[in-house]
């Protein structure tokens, strides 16, 4: 399948900043790509190339099959954009925002008109349909500008940042339908700072940090990555930790800079690093079974992304956790 | 919604002049809704102009010699064209304010990824500026009326000067767009939307008979684009005060006014729908 979303060695500078250093990426036809990195790591210029608002320097990038330097026009007739910021009229009702976007794309009056009222209607915005967006509340508005990009319903979409600044309850809302997007079938390529969400939405990670793509693969790939996938089991009589520890050490990656072997006796709890997933996981359980040791739980523990990231680049993602802070206040 | 996909592409074969038109009126449709639900932008646009008209009126009024009078009445019908040419001057601050917001706000950025005309979210702009500058000078001729100002010439004359200083005042704002493009915030753009119009307004032949000025300065406000759409509304009203200048622009106003206009449009449209190809908010 040709890929709805290809870049490849984008470069933009801004004086000084190179903001993109060669970045290349490459979406499937119906995936979603989420670009993860933090504050200033190039994720939104990459987004402005992608949608024809800035000119990259160099490289090339075609979207939906158009090329977007040759072809802007074209490109922007098949793609839906939802900025960092919520770009709605905040003098203008919903209603009225939807409807304008519509007939930018070239719908008429009344097309534009029904299809504002199919959207408020999807995005839980109905009743608000015909007050000014001044008076909806941040994740109102974000479900507006996301309604605004959908207008056409474009094959392929871009999010920068969907979520940032919103509550969990309005988070979660907001994750629900860009799910329900994709199940239909768009591509989307989504910018995040948050590790959790880029998890939880996209089938292919591509990580960045100052203006290139230093990792890219699923979630489950760059965790394994990463390694430091342990399997944890906590033992029923205390006079089995010895046999369930010699045991568990016979998967143990020690050796491999993983480390040992750990025994926490006061909770008859053994960890070992591993690798090999949930099939490992089924094996070391019959094992235990037929050497007779009771477990009250057994698990596999993978990291995080944050973990990941802190591998990759040497550095946790800070700034994700001062705009946290930011958007609290 | 594959029905309405299939609209968007059977609509989109319009001609580009069609389209350009059309997406320029839903834009300024926007800015016009705008306007009514912040009508303080409206309002406190008509208090500076009818400000200068009590207070230029009553205070010069019977100081300044316009042409060998020294009669107040005299200063009123002389002093009006100048200051509906200079409030329509003052629509720029507007238009470059309200782009600047529009950058500042991401909606630039939303327009720009739509397949829309080129110039259409500015055209839009203007020419809602432009409805908003009609309305101002129906208000402020109402109060210049009051305070005793008077047209001596044919209706149509008198529409033609209304029309030349609606043309004067879009041209305007497309030099306001350049700025409100060029500028990071809407404060800069009102800022530097007004400052350099004070220049403009001031060495003209608005408030003072020009050739009462020093040699040179009087060079300058003869040659004023200002200067030239100021002349041509008091010609056109009858009023007081006619320049007898012999440099072009004063002999010619109604030209001069109309070229002027063009030009402006001409050369600050181009760089403002250039801008805004580029822009990075
Ligand atoms: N218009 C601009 N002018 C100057 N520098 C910019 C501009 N846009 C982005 N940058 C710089 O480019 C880098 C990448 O920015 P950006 O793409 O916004 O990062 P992210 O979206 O990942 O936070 C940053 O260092 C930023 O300061
Ligand atoms: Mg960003």
């Amino acid at each position: 399948m040709p890929g709805a979303i290809q870049a490849e060695g984008l470069v933009k500078t801004f004086g000084d900043v190179k903001a993109l250093d060669g970045v290349d990426l490459e979406v499937p036809e119906g995936t979603v790509l989420g670009l993860l990195g933090p504050n200033g790591a190039g994720k939104t210029t990459t987004v402005r190339c992608l949608t024809t608002l800035l000119r990259p320097d160099s490289g090339r990038a075609v979207v939906a099959g158009i090329d977007v330097l040759k072809h802007p026009d074209a490109v922007r007739r098949s793609i839906g954009l939802s900025g960092q910021f919520a770009a709605v009229d905040e003098y203008l009702t919903g209603r009225e925002n939807l409807q304008m976007v519509g007939q930018l794309y070239q719908m008429r009056a009344k097309a534009a008109r029904a299809r504002a009222d199919e959207l408020l209607e999807q995005f839980h915005l109905a009743d608000a349909a015909d007050r000014t967006a001044k008076t909806y509340s941040g994740g109102m508005r974000r479900r507006l500008d996301l309604a605004a990009a959908l207008v056409v319903s474009p094959p392929v979409m871009f999010m920068d940042e969907p979520t940032t600044g919103l509550d969990p309850r309005n988070r979660q809302q907001l994750w629900d339908v860009i799910k329900d997007l994709v199940s239909g079938g768009t591509t989307l390529l989504l910018t995040t700072q948050y590790l959790e969400e880029a998890d939880h939405l996209a089938h292919d990670i591509a990580v960045v940090d100052q203006g290139k793509v230093i990792a890219q693969g699923t979630s489950d790939q760059l965790k394994a990555r990463t390694g430091g996938e342990r399997v944890e089991v906590v033992v029923h009589e205390r006079e089995h930790i010895r046999t369930a520890a010699a045991l568990l050490d016979k998967y143990s990656l020690r050796g491999l800079g993983q480390g040992d072997t750990t025994v926490e006796e006061h909770m008859r709890k053994i960890t070992t690093p591993v690798s090999g997933g949930a099939k490992l996981l089924a094996e070391i359980i019959r094992e235990l079974d037929a050497e007779g040791i009771e477990i009250d739980d057994i698990g596999l523990r993978r990291p995080t992304l944050d973990d990941v990231f802190l591998s990759l680049t040497g550095h946790v993602a800070e700034s994700a956790q001062s705009d946290d802070e930011e958007a609290a206040k | 919604m594959s029905a309405v996909t299939e609209s968007v592409r059977v609509a989109s074969h319009g001609n580009a002049f069609t389209r350009s038109v059309r997406d320029s009126l839903v834009v300024a449709k926007r800015n016009l809704i705008r306007m009514v639900r912040i009508p303080e932008v409206v309002i406190f646009g008509l208090i500076q102009p009818i400000m200068f008209v009590v207070l230029f009126s009553y205070v010069f009024g019977g100081s300044l010699d316009i042409g060998g009078s020294t009669s107040p009445q005299v200063y009123r019908e002389f002093l009006m064209a100048g200051i509906f040419a200079q409030t329509v001057t003052f629509a720029t601050a507007g238009a470059g304010a309200g782009i600047a917001e529009d950058m500042h706000k991401g909606l630039i950025d939303r327009f720009r990824s739509l397949p829309m005309a080129r110039g259409a979210v500015l055209t839009g702009r203007t020419l809602a500026d432009m409805v908003q500058t009609a309305l101002t000078l129906l208000v402020l001729a109402i109060v210049a009326l009051l305070v005793g100002w008077r047209t001596h010439t044919s209706i149509g004359e008198v529409l033609g000067a209304f029309g030349l200083l609606l043309l004067t005042g879009y041209a305007f704002t497309w030099i306001g767009a350049v700025i409100g493009l060029s500028v990071r915030t809407p404060e800069a753009a009102t800022s530097g939307g007004l400052v350099w119009l004070f220049p403009v307004t001031f060495v003209s032949n608005a408030f003072v008979d020009s050739s009462n000025m020093t040699p040179w300065l009087r060079h300058i406000a003869d040659w004023n684009p200002f200067s030239a759409t100021v002349q041509a509304c008091r010609e056109l009203f009858g009023n007081p005060g006619v320049s007898t200048s012999d440099a072009w622009p004063m002999q010619h106003p109604v030209w001069a006014s109309v070229i002027y206009s063009v030009l402006i449009i001409a050369v600050f449209r181009t760089l403002a729908v250039r801008k805004y190809r580029s822009a990075a908010a």
